[in-house]
């Protein structure tokens, strides 16, 4: 009887919060195919046509197109970066190497404002203008701690000796990374890639502040905002996040699930 | 291909510990060579610097007459088995095994020909497209020495290989390693704290403590003639009885102990020459004490003991005695599978004097 | 061939490798931030940055109630945030961690993260979609009759805390499930074998031993809130401006970059702070 109770009980808070969790997504997905002008109740009918608008959107298309850019060549950056130090940390001993990866993880504790402003200040002062470069290099600030800390944890001392195999056959430094040490490490490489691009998509603060005529889609979706509620941004909103579930699905069957059997 | 191996006065400390003390060593080519010791002897460190994946504190280095001392692992004509195997887990056996000579530039087709060959010496050519993980422990043991004797080495350093296997694996591999060994004629050194393994696979063998090297010798010499207490001790069970010598002349010394006196013959002593009233440590092996009159050659008597318990071991009973002369003295003897040996029993002791060895008494 | 040692080019080598990102951090982390706090003692006069080493933007941070409210708007919000969404999230780990089958406990934690995967911005905005009034949640009470006029729910501090809060929640149950599920079961065994009940047993045993995991995520959460834009600028309005908005505002209307740098130091020592008081009340836990 009381096990029942706990269970209703269980289960009827777990229904609340997910259903607090859901609420604004569901909302969002269903009013992008509002048959009307504003994407709130009541629900006039089943359209496309916001959808049709979204691509029909040179400015939003375009942002698309460099958000994709900038997350992709942000993340390889990190993470070519990350890689090489954890390697160096992991398995050199060098002089305040404590110290060095207090510096490599510090960003991580500093709100991306901070980090945008002291950016901007400092190309202000330089005269260097801003533009997606711009953005890629406040990507890679706030990217490199977590890729590096995700591959430095996964530098195992049970690869030692396999590194030193390598080198021992006549490996040098970069053809026991490439050959060696990244595809044993490939799947936390992978992930720390993956959450990277994550980041640096989803990014709005640096973007913003980093940026000038080229924007990234977090920006232009900001943009979109000031004529305030709009099918258009439910349109875009809903693409994005159904086509973030479907990588990741893709991810969870393919990747993960292939790296847990073996 | 082979070579001669030679280490100068090497040393190397971390901190204030001292790995190595002042190691000199001359391996011949194509020698299989056992670095034999507890752990923490200085063993593995020794083979590190002969790997180069550490360099001495002070010290040289020489392989095949060149100065290797600074020189990279990957330049040196020696390859290392790793304890671990540390095999390639993300390659098929043929890749592993042909991983040094893509490192050497060789085309594909010719290295996997290579690799084949190599997987056959050590009979897994079958499994050459699986990778590690589908393999037993013995199995990527040999996938290991296959990848390392593919580049032809000039000298195997093997680490421990065996340490991960169970007995009765330990001993085949043991036999396989001292056959492929001769096969290819390499210089093989092998590190191992199992003396029974080093005994069985060894042309001469290392015995290492404290960072030193205590003895360097044949399997036999280092068993019936050792040059330390510890080697002596080390390399199988022995009684220790200690003594003084009373007098010494070219051939023969007076060694006065517990259990009588006893005339050496001068080549007991392996060490250096007795000198008079120098104390001295005789040791003798369990297996070389016999009964009176069953001795052949001329024999130090022991005087009588008492057995105060015993065990049998199949091929011998293994007894403690009490000897009438000095009671405190526990000698540990094997007794043939016919002796009814039972406690209380009075047994006379006696060795073969060419049996006993006497080596100088406190520490080296 | 020279005389170092294998172990001094290996060293040289190491540092090779290291290097890349020290001098990216450095150049792009560490040298912005000294410049930002250099600029922090500049001030800005007649539209010119004025050189002029002084602590004036400091000092008026503290004279100027209208910047002032905005660092105890952030204190204020932040800490609601933070202890409601540990509040909420913690039983739905806990539940999903102990009563959804095994077979079912990825599926169901997917399941409470998927939202993590719209963008950021659009998040906020689609709470707007239900708290505005004429959204969801007002047309769904005025057509039941519950109310004649629509609540205000937008545009105000109760809508920026929903909208932290179910950022939040999704995060904490991530990091208090992977908390809850690496206890060893025995734990629970021995507590009960003992006599504990379940109530005696998560007081005493659960919960003391997940605090640390609880105390990591509050803080990131803690850190996260205090320095975000975009969700108090999208839900919150124009009255109770937090600490980010009105840096925001320096640097927009006014190009006071001088007064946003000094408005950006307070906001780290305030996370600092926090920071150092979580460390504190965690050792002092344990010991």
């Amino acid at each position: 009887m009381r096990d029942t109770l706990t269970k209703v009980a269980s289960y009827g808070y777990a229904g609340l919060i997910y259903g607090f969790i859901f609420l604004p997504v569901a909302v969002l997905v269903l009013f992008s195919f509002q048959d009307g002008r504003l994407p709130v109740p009541p629900f006039n009918g089943f359209s496309l046509q916001w959808y049709e608008a979204v691509f029909a959107d040179r400015k939003l298309m375009a942002a698309l197109a460099n958000s994709f850019m900038v997350a992709i060549v942000s993340s390889v950056i990190a993470c070519l970066l990350g890689f090489l130090a954890a390697y160096a940390l992991a398995r050199y001993k060098l002089p305040g190497s404590a110290l060095q990866r207090g510096l490599l993880i510090a960003p991580m504790t500093v709100s991306y404002l901070i980090i945008a402003l002291g950016l901007l200040t400092v190309l202000n002062t330089f005269g260097i203008k801003l533009s997606l470069w711009t953005v890629g290099i406040g990507h890679v600030v706030i990217n490199l701690p977590l890729c590096f800390a995700i591959i430095f944890s996964s530098m195992g001392d049970h690869h030692i000796n396999i590194e030193r195999a390598a080198r021992d056959l006549g490996a040098n430094d970069f053809k026991v990374m490439a050959l060696v040490t990244a595809p044993m490490l490939l799947p936390s490489i992978l992930a720390a890639f993956f959450l990277s691009v994550t980041f640096s998509w989803d990014e709005f603060i640096i973007a913003f502040l980093l940026s000038r005529f080229d924007v990234t889609l977090p920006v232009e979706i900001w943009s979109l905002l000031r004529s305030g509620l709009n099918p258009k941004t439910n349109a875009i909103g809903s693409l994005v996040f159904l086509v973030s579930v479907a990588v990741l699905a893709v991810l969870e069957l393919t990747l993960f699930g292939r790296t847990k059997k073996s | 291909m082979t070579a001669p191996v030679s280490v100068h006065n090497a040393s190397k400390t971390f901190g204030a510990f001292t790995a190595l003390n002042d190691v000199s060593l001359d391996i011949k080519a194509g020698e299989f060579i056992v670095l034999l010791g507890p752990s923490g002897c200085g063993k593995t460190t020794l083979l590190s610097i002969l790997g180069g994946f550490q360099s001495p504190t002070k010290g040289r280095v020489t392989i095949g007459g060149k100065d290797m001392t600074s020189v990279p692992p990957a330049k040196r004509p020696t390859t290392t088995m790793f304890q671990d195997y540390a095999l390639f887990p993300h390659m098929k056996l043929r890749d592993n095994v042909g991983f040094g000579l893509r490192m050497r530039g060789m085309a594909k087709a010719e290295r996997d020909d290579k690799a084949l060959g190599f997987l056959d010496l050590v009979g897994l050519k079958a499994s050459a497209d699986k990778k590690p993980h589908e393999l037993s422990g013995g199995q990527r043991q040999r996938v290991a020495l296959a990848r390392a004797l593919a580049v032809d080495p000039d000298v195997l350093l093997l680490d421990e290989p065996l340490g991960a296997l169970d007995l009765k694996l330990r001993r085949q591999m043991q036999d396989e390693l001292k056959a492929i060994q001769k096969r290819v004629g390499t210089t093989f050194v092998h590190v191992t704290h199992d003396q029974e393994e080093a005994m069985a696979i060894a042309d001469r063998i290392v015995v290492m403590n404290q960072g030193r090297i205590e003895d360097f010798g044949p399997p036999a010499d280092i068993y019936m003639r050792p040059r330390s207490v510890f080697s002596a001790g080390f390399m199988g069970e022995v009684n220790f009885i200690p003594g003084t010598v009373k007098s010494a002349d070219a051939g023969s010394a007076l060694v006065e102990t517990a259990v009588g006196s006893i005339a050496l013959p001068i080549k007991s002593f392996t060490v250096s020459a007795p000198v008079a009233g120098q104390t001295i440590t005789l040791c003798i092996r369990p297996e070389h004490f016999r009964r009176a009159g069953e001795a052949e050659g001329p024999v130090a008597s022991l005087g009588e003991a008492t057995v105060t318990g015993s065990a049998f071991f199949g091929t011998h009973y293994r007894c403690h005695l009490k000897p009438s002369a000095a009671p405190d003295l526990t000698v540990v003897a094997h007794m043939p599978q016919s002796a009814a040996v039972a406690d209380g029993q009075i047994v006379p002791l006696a060795v073969n004097l060419a049996d006993i060895v006497a080596l100088p008494s406190g520490g080296n | 061939m020279s005389t170092m040692t294998l172990e001094d080019t290996e060293r040289r080598k190491a540092w090779g490798f290291v290097a890349p990102a020290l001098l990216w951090t450095i150049a792009f982390f560490v040298v912005p931030f000294l410049f930002m706090a250099a600029m922090s003692l500049w001030s800005r006069q007649s539209g010119q940055i004025v050189r002029a080493w002084n602590l004036d933007n400091y000092i008026a941070f503290f004279a100027k109630d209208s910047l002032f409210k905005g660092l105890v708007n952030s204190l204020e919000i932040t800490l609601i945030v933070t202890v409601l969404s540990v509040l909420l999230a913690y039983p739905l780990a806990w539940i999903i961690a102990e009563r959804v089958p095994k077979r079912f406990q990825r599926l169901a934690l997917i399941m409470a993260v998927l939202p993590f995967w719209t963008s950021y911005v659009v998040r906020s905005y689609s709470w707007l979609l239900v708290l505005s009034k004429n959204g969801v949640i007002n047309q769904t009470l005025m057509t039941l009759g519950l109310v004649s006029e629509p609540l205000e729910i937008a545009s105000n501090r109760t809508a920026t805390v929903i909208g932290f809060v179910h950022f939040f929640v999704m995060l904490l149950t991530l990091t208090i499930y992977a908390n809850l599920i690496q206890l060893s079961p025995n734990y629970r065994r021995a507590a009960a074998d003992l006599g504990a009940n379940a109530l005696q047993t998560f007081w005493h045993v659960i919960l003391p031993l997940t605090l640390p995991g609880i105390m990591t995520g509050a803080f990131l959460t803690f850190v996260l809130c205090i320095g975000d834009y975009v969700t108090p600028q999208i839900l919150g309005g124009n009255n109770e401006l937090v600490l980010p908005q009105i840096i925001m505002l320096q640097l927009g209307r006014r190009a006071d970059f001088p007064m946003a740098a000094a408005l950006s130091i307070i906001l780290m020592l305030a996370v600092t702070a926090a920071y150092v008081l979580c460390a504190r009340w965690l050792k002092i836990e344990r010991a």
